[in-house]
């Protein structure tokens, strides 16, 4: 029998399975209050910004405060059209996987401003460090969907070979680092990649992202020393999506008030952002962008959202949180709230949006059709098997030689 | 030609290639400033600055990440372990990432590290200070493993190893720095002074990587040692007057499969070696392999000397040392049967 009265604490959510949403437990500070410091600021000056809450869309969908980042409206156009694109991408690739055209698959629905915004306030040739849930970036920086696709359902044109799971990206070319899989593990390599910018005396930064959940790992602590100890030019992102599979975010937090208060003790500058405000996650990236570009340091930015979907291909929300409770997230949704914020200026409308939708959707259905004649993870082509055998060592030693013998290929 | 210790060898090698290649960097706990606890890292701060040579935060984990990242961007970075018994923190940055990069990004991304890391006992470590865990990064496909066994071996493999293209584990076996050690423990410390080994070369030159060595060669049965059971080894053989053929592997991964090959089916017997416990360890592939590949020319079952399948103890340190006595017995066993 399960003992009602636990010998040592648990945290738990505040509701689980058949209970009502409820998020009324979270304070939220008010868009436009924080204020913006010097971007040179030390880092231990950034206690109010670690512990409260930048915002810059107000619930009128109105840019308030010090830290609007006063973009034109081509570029939020193009942060909408990412964010859109992403979701459809998304959609779309769930209902493969569930045709059984993919292995597995990973949504990124409501964290789309995380990874879009963040990914246009970097320069496209700063390097990124991304966790499986930012395929947003690769949208921001204009990568092929044919060929994100043919990773996807590991083809003849992957360009992965068919070495790893779907939507663990690699795209050197667009400066996007390889998707481990395995978690945090980015976290302190981007530390290393910055410092070796820095080496190279080039103004390049990096910047990476871990879910809230993987915080616990040693290689967050281990980035964070590693990002205070050189002061390197990195931004060093935690998007708090509230979930870990199934797991709240307040086993990794513990008493920890904020994700971003745990920067503080390394001395790191540390922001907790609306991640569903798109002009909030863009201002505080390019302000964590010019410090480390000034040579001030890193930058440890949390990003406050909601996993509005589930983990995984693999897993089923309602078994660990009331159904319906991404709809109550008390920040919105980050696309109805660009969305909104465009309407109001006068620069959007719901035509628009619609005939985008449409577009993007057609896009999407024309590139899987595309990528489809490149082959199949279950019908082929698949990458040459005696690919297996190559990219272990720059060249195949007389084992792999000997093994691919043995496999006949 | 000079006269080094390993220690100085491995100086030396960090010294040539920092000054051949601007993007060589070293770094670990206590290496920089104070060149690290057995000095392989002197005076590489003084001479090449603070971002060249500097000390990390106690941190395996970050230090191997830390060297992946920089190599991700062009760099070479030498990272050291401390101590191998401390390596194992930064293990899933190796086993996940380091030896992966090339293969999970189809060479997209390359990230040629050196880890450095002293191993092995005879120090009197105790068990946390004493082990040789080369097995564990044998199973690892992507990285090599290299151990020396002399001065002037380490250095021209040091080399290789930051002039590979592929990251590589150097093992340092630690009762080697200050001199040969033949596996009597009771004796005067020796010098590789006095060691033909210990004439090193003070300019670039390196050993290939993958190549092992007939160290002593012999017609009655083959030796398979690396790092300090190669000296055990011959030490052996010249105690026993057994006409022991010795090959010192010097690289683990990828191993020289002719070099054993041929000597086992020229002598049909055969001992194999290590200091790490024995089950499942490097001894193991190498027995399966030579069984593979010389099973008709074998006389007699090939024989492990190892350590025991314990800590290593600190009391009783020279009970669980593979001593000259250990191989001496298997070259009997094999010789008998």
């Amino acid at each position: 029998m399960a003992n009602d009265a636990p010998r040592f604490h648990v945290p738990a959510p505040h509701v689980r399975p058949g209970d009502t949403p409820d998020f009324s437990h979270i304070k939220l500070q008010p868009a436009g209050e924080a204020k913006r410091p010097d971007p040179a600021v030390a880092g231990m000056e950034t206690r109010d910004l670690a512990l409260g809450l930048i915002g810059v869309l107000d619930h009128n969908h109105q840019a308030v405060g010090e830290w609007d980042p006063k973009l034109d409206a081509d570029v939020l156009r193009e942060g909408l059209k990412h964010m859109v694109l992403t979701r459809v991408y998304d959609d779309r690739m769930l209902k493969l996987q569930r045709q059984g055209k993919m292995s597995f698959y990973m949504k990124s629905t409501g964290e789309e401003a995380v990874a879009v915004a963040g990914a246009m306030a970097l320069d496209k040739g700063d390097m990124v460090f991304p966790s499986y849930r930012q395929q947003g970036i690769l949208f921001a920086r204009g990568r092929d969907i044919v060929d994100m696709m043919c990773h996807c359902i590991s083809n003849s044109r992957d360009n992965l070979k068919g070495r790893q799971l779907p939507v663990h990206y690699t795209w050197a070319e667009g400066n996007f680092f390889s998707i481990s899989g395995n978690l945090a593990t980015q976290f302190p390599q981007a530390v290393g990649y910055a410092m070796a910018c820095q080496y190279k005396g080039e103004s390049q930064i990096a910047a990476t992202w871990i879910g809230e959940g993987s915080t616990a790992e040693g290689d967050f602590h281990g980035a964070l020393v590693l990002a205070s100890t050189y002061k390197a030019p990195v931004i060093l992102n935690v998007v708090n999506n509230q979930w870990a599979i199934s797991t709240f975010q307040g086993i990794a937090a513990g008493d920890a008030p904020t994700f971003a208060a745990k920067g503080l003790g390394y001395g790191l500058a540390s922001l907790r952002v609306d991640g569903n405000d798109f002009l909030a996650v863009y201002a505080a990236t390019q302000w964590a962008a010019a410090r480390a570009r000034a040579g001030k340091g890193a930058t440890v930015i949390e990003t406050f959202t909601y996993r509005a979907d589930a983990h995984s291909t693999s897993d089923d929300p309602s078994g660990y949180r009331p159904k319906g409770e991404n709809e109550k997230w008390p920040l919105g949704d980050p696309i109805a709230r660009l969305k909104n914020h465009l309407i109001g200026l006068g620069e959007w409308d719901e035509e628009r949006h619609a005939a985008l939708e449409k577009e993007l959707n057609e896009l999407v259905i024309a590139a899987y059709k595309e990528a489809e004649s490149y082959g199949t993870l279950h019908d082929g082509p698949l990458s040459p098997v005696e690919s297996i055998f190559e990219d272990v060592y720059a060249e195949q030693d007389w084992r792999l030689r000997r093994q691919r013998q043995d496999l006949g290929v | 030609m000079a006269k080094m210790n390993m220690i100085q060898a491995l100086n030396s090698a960090l010294d040539v290639m920092m000054e051949r290649d601007p993007d060589v960097v070293s770094f670990g706990e206590d290496a920089g400033y104070f060149g690290g606890v057995f000095r392989v890292t002197a005076n590489l701060q003084k001479k090449y600055g603070l971002d060249r040579s500097f000390d990390a935060p106690i941190n395996e984990a970050a230090i191997v990440a830390m060297a992946i990242g920089m190599a991700a961007k062009g760099l070479k970075p030498v990272a050291e372990i401390q101590f191998a018994d401390y390596i194992f923190p930064g293990l899933d940055q190796i086993v996940s990432e380091l030896s992966r990069i090339r293969y999970r990004t189809a060479g997209a991304f390359q990230v040629p590290v050196v880890i450095r890391t002293p191993c092995g006992g005879g120090i009197r470590g105790g068990q946390t200070h004493s082990m040789s865990p080369e097995a564990f990064f044998t199973h690892i496909p992507g990285v090599q493993v290299v151990m020396p066994s002399n001065p002037y071996d380490a250095k021209g493999l040091l080399i290789s190893a930051i002039e590979s293209p592929d990251p590589v584990i150097f093992f340092e076996p630690k009762r080697l720095y200050n001199g040969p050690f033949d596996g009597h423990s009771g004796g005067a410390l020796a010098s590789w002074g006095n060691h033909p080994k210990g004439e090193v070369p003070e300019g670039h030159y390196s050993l290939p990587i993958g190549k092992a060595e007939v160290v002593r060669e012999g017609k009655d049965v083959t030796i398979v040692a690396y790092g300090t059971l190669v000296l055990v080894a011959q030490a052996a053989a010249e105690k026993s007057g057994i006409d022991a053929e010795i090959i010192d592997l010097k690289t683990l991964v990828p191993y020289d499969i002719e070099t054993i090959a041929r000597s086992v089916n020229k002598t049909g017997r055969c001992v194999v070696s290590q200091e790490a416990p024995r089950t499942s360890g490097f001894a193991a592939e190498l027995a399966a392999q030579i069984q593979e590949e010389c099973f008709y020319a074998l006389e007699a079952p090939i024989q492990r000397v190892t350590g025991w399948d314990t800590p290593y103890p600190h009391a009783h340190e020279w009970s669980y040392f593979p001593g000259p006595e250990r191989f001496i017995n298997a070259m009997n066993a094999v010789l008998e049967a």
